[in-house]
């Protein structure tokens, strides 16, 4: 079985991370927002992946594991909140939520 | 029964504190003068009862006041025959003006108020004179410091009065704190601060002009002049005229300012250990007595003349005590006490016939307006200029002349300054005289003072007049019930040999100087009032050096005053306090920038973790 080389993996898992971490900064959407951090979680499980590949380990498989159960409470909880900024401000614009201004 | 005689007053004043205005009219100059004169009662029948029984001392302790660390403060009272003296003076001209006051100020305001001072100051001048340890008399000395700020700031809505109170209370507090500084001095090197206790062992502990002692009686000196107005700190007495008149008489010449003869008597143990400080005293007295006769002579101020005539007067009482003539000074402090406030009470009823006004170029005439007034103030200008044989002064000033020659500590010098100031003291009461009630009527006489004003007046000239034939010298009749009856308590006089038989020159000189002085007076004030202009205008720089006193207030504003104004004008910003401005502005600034990140903004946070993860990681990667 050809196997992918590890840096084929992590330099895919980092472009995607990047990628993530960028549109994280630049979107005002917080809908966006949150999608970006889902393929930000994607990028550092895809990493646990290969990780766990080139070390014949299953530890990286349950980290990943572990990633997705989190992403899915996350989203959950985020989206709930998404919800209730939207009722409090009828906006998505996370620059318009600067309640916290100190 | 002698503890009522300091609580009795002080009743007084707490019911007119507490009372105040509410009280009806007529209960405030009842309970004023009652709660003094039952005090006047009780002394006197304490007195025959003292002297009846033979005692030479009584005792009274009431209970502990402080006890600590070897210290122990009774609140105890000691009655001997100088102590009953001053009692005997307080009680009864202050009872006197009392009942003066309870007419001179009836019209005022403040009528209670100035009841409750008054009788608080009573109160504590008692307490002053009655304590058997230092530390209660200096509960008493600093009490009547305070009634005497209370009083001079009266009416205290002119600003002038309440800068005399506060210049009085000032000047005075820097002779205080000599005194305390010298009463810890007393206690540390005796443990003690009885007065009896220290008359006991200080002889022991002490060989004559040690250092110590003499330093004790210094400072001790320092509280006496401060009080009594003595030079150098004389300059708030003039000032404290700014009062009423009866607060004049009771406190600014009959009772307080004399407490630092009283003091000075009542120690007088330590100053036979300390020649030095004795002749200080001496000193002291001698060059005040010159000082204030020759500022009395240029003022224009009826009530300023007598106090600069107090402070002279006071002078003679520390030279006095300066030559070791104990029971002379103390007589001469009674007879004192007698003609002055009749004095003041005199020039109260003059400038309140008056509408207030106290220059006496613009008075006169008054002989004819005021003859109660004009017959009582000539008895005590009498005894003030001491003339001979009919009045009280001629015979205690003429005891302190005659031992200032004759005494064994006496010198030329002494007898000279005070011969001189009786000449000036004769020139400047006849001035006042001749100005007040003489030559035609400049302003007219509202009304006449009534029946309570006129009758302590009339005692109060009974008892100047009267008051020196208890003391006479030996020349004539030698009686000497007075200094007799002190004998117990202060040593009599060493003369020196061989001096007796000079006795009646000294007296014709004394009585030829008085007389010559009430001449001199006469002819510049009546017969030729031209001339004493032309004096003025030819010594017109001495006149104006005089009538400042000795540009002694000048002096002090620029030694004193101005320097303090100075630094507390650097320090107005205060200079330590820039430490802990600073410290709140850095933090000021610092939570300024903090919050300034505390945008609100979503992404500014993210990007903020994302340098600092990135941050974190290159240090890590390069280290």
């Amino acid at each position: 079985m050809n196997t992918v080389p590890v840096e084929y993996g992590l330099v895919l898992a980092g472009i995607l991370f990047t990628l993530g971490l960028v549109s994280v900064l630049t979107r005002r959407n917080i809908i966006f927002m949150l999608i970006s951090v889902e393929i930000m979680l994607n990028a550092s499980g895809l990493a646990f992946i290969v990780a766990g590949a080139r070390w014949m380990q299953p530890d990286g498989q349950v980290m990943f594991i572990f990633i997705l159960t989190m992403a899915a409470a996350e989203v959950s909880v985020g989206l709930a909140l998404i919800l209730q900024i939207y009722h409090q401000l009828k906006t998505l614009d996370s620059d318009a939520a600067n309640k916290m201004k100190g | 029964m002698l503890w009522l005689i300091p609580a009795l007053p002080f009743a007084g004043a707490f019911i007119l504190v507490v009372g105040g205005s509410r009280l009806p009219k007529g209960m405030i100059p009842l309970v004023g003068v009652s709660s003094v004169a039952l005090s006047a009662v009780l002394t006197l029948a304490l007195a025959f009862d003292f002297v009846g029984s033979g005692a030479t001392s009584y005792d009274q302790r009431l209970w502990d006041w402080l006890d600590v660390a070897g210290l122990s403060a009774a609140f105890s009272l000691h009655l001997d025959a100088l102590t009953l003296v001053f009692l005997f003076v307080i009680t009864f001209v202050g009872s006197l003006i009392h009942i003066y006051s309870a007419e001179f100020m009836s019209d005022d305001d403040g009528y209670a108020r100035f009841f409750a001072y008054l009788n608080l100051f009573v109160s504590a001048m008692l307490i002053l004179v009655l304590a058997d340890n230092l530390v209660l008399l200096y509960l008493g000395w600093e009490g009547v410091g305070l009634c005497s700020y209370l009083l001079i700031g009266f009416w205290y809505k002119e600003e002038k009065n309440g800068y005399a109170s506060r210049k009085a209370f000032i000047t005075t507090r820097v002779g205080d704190t000599a005194m305390a500084i010298g009463l810890f001095l007393l206690f540390q090197e005796l443990n003690t601060l009885k007065i009896h206790e220290v008359a006991a062992i200080a002889p022991s502990a002490w060989t004559t002009g040690s250092p110590v002692v003499t330093l004790i009686a210094l400072l001790l000196l320092g509280g006496a002049v401060g009080k009594s107005a003595q030079l150098p700190l004389q300059t708030w007495l003039p000032d404290a005229m700014a009062g009423p008149s009866p607060v004049s008489a009771l406190i600014h010449a009959a009772t307080m300012v004399t407490a630092g003869v009283y003091l000075i008597a009542r120690m007088y143990m330590l100053f036979e250990l300390a020649p030095l400080a004795q002749l200080a005293v001496g000193v002291v007295g001698a060059v005040t007595l010159l000082m204030a006769g020759c500022s009395a002579l240029t003022q224009y101020d009826l009530k300023r003349v007598l106090a600069y005539s107090t402070i002279s007067q006071i002078g003679y009482m520390f030279l006095a005590l300066g030559i070791g003539a104990w029971s002379a000074s103390i007589f001469h402090f009674m007879i004192h006490a007698f003609f002055k406030a009749l004095l003041f009470l005199a020039a109260g009823a003059v400038i309140m016939a008056l509408h207030h006004e106290h220059d006496m170029f613009r008075m006169g005439g008054l002989r004819k307006k005021l003859p109660a007034v004009y017959w009582t103030f000539l008895t005590g200008a009498g005894s003030l200029a001491a003339l001979p044989l009919i009045t009280s002064g001629f015979y205690s000033k003429d005891q302190i002349l005659w031992i200032a020659w004759a005494g064994e500590k006496g010198n030329t010098w002494f007898f000279l300054a005070a011969l001189m100031g009786a000449f000036i003291t004769a020139i400047y009461t006849a001035r006042m005289i001749f100005l007040t009630f003489w030559g035609e009527e400049k302003t007219h006489v509202s009304h006449a003072p009534g029946v309570q004003m006129v009758l302590p007046l009339v005692a109060l000239a009974i008892l100047s007049t009267i008051g020196g034939f208890v003391e006479l010298p030996h020349t004539m009749g030698h009686l000497t019930a007075f200094s007799d009856f002190l004998g117990p308590v202060l040593p009599g006089v060493t003369l020196r040999p061989g001096a007796e038989e000079s006795e009646w020159i000294l007296q014709s000189i004394a009585a030829i100087v008085a007389l010559s002085g009430v001449g001199l007076g006469y002819y510049f004030y009546v017969a030729k009032p031209v001339m004493a202009d032309s004096l003025k205008r030819q010594a017109g720089f001495i006149h104006q050096f005089w009538f400042s006193g000795w540009a002694m207030d000048k002096l002090y504003d620029l030694l004193f005053v101005r320097p303090f104004v100075f630094l507390s004008n650097i320090n107005k910003q205060d200079i330590i306090d820039k430490l802990y401005a600073g410290i709140v502005s850095v933090s000021e600034t610092m939570h300024r920038m903090f919050s300034f990140t505390q945008s609100g903004m979503l992404r500014w946070y993210l990007a903020g973790i994302v340098i600092g993860a990135i941050a974190v990681i290159t240090i890590g990667l390069v280290s």
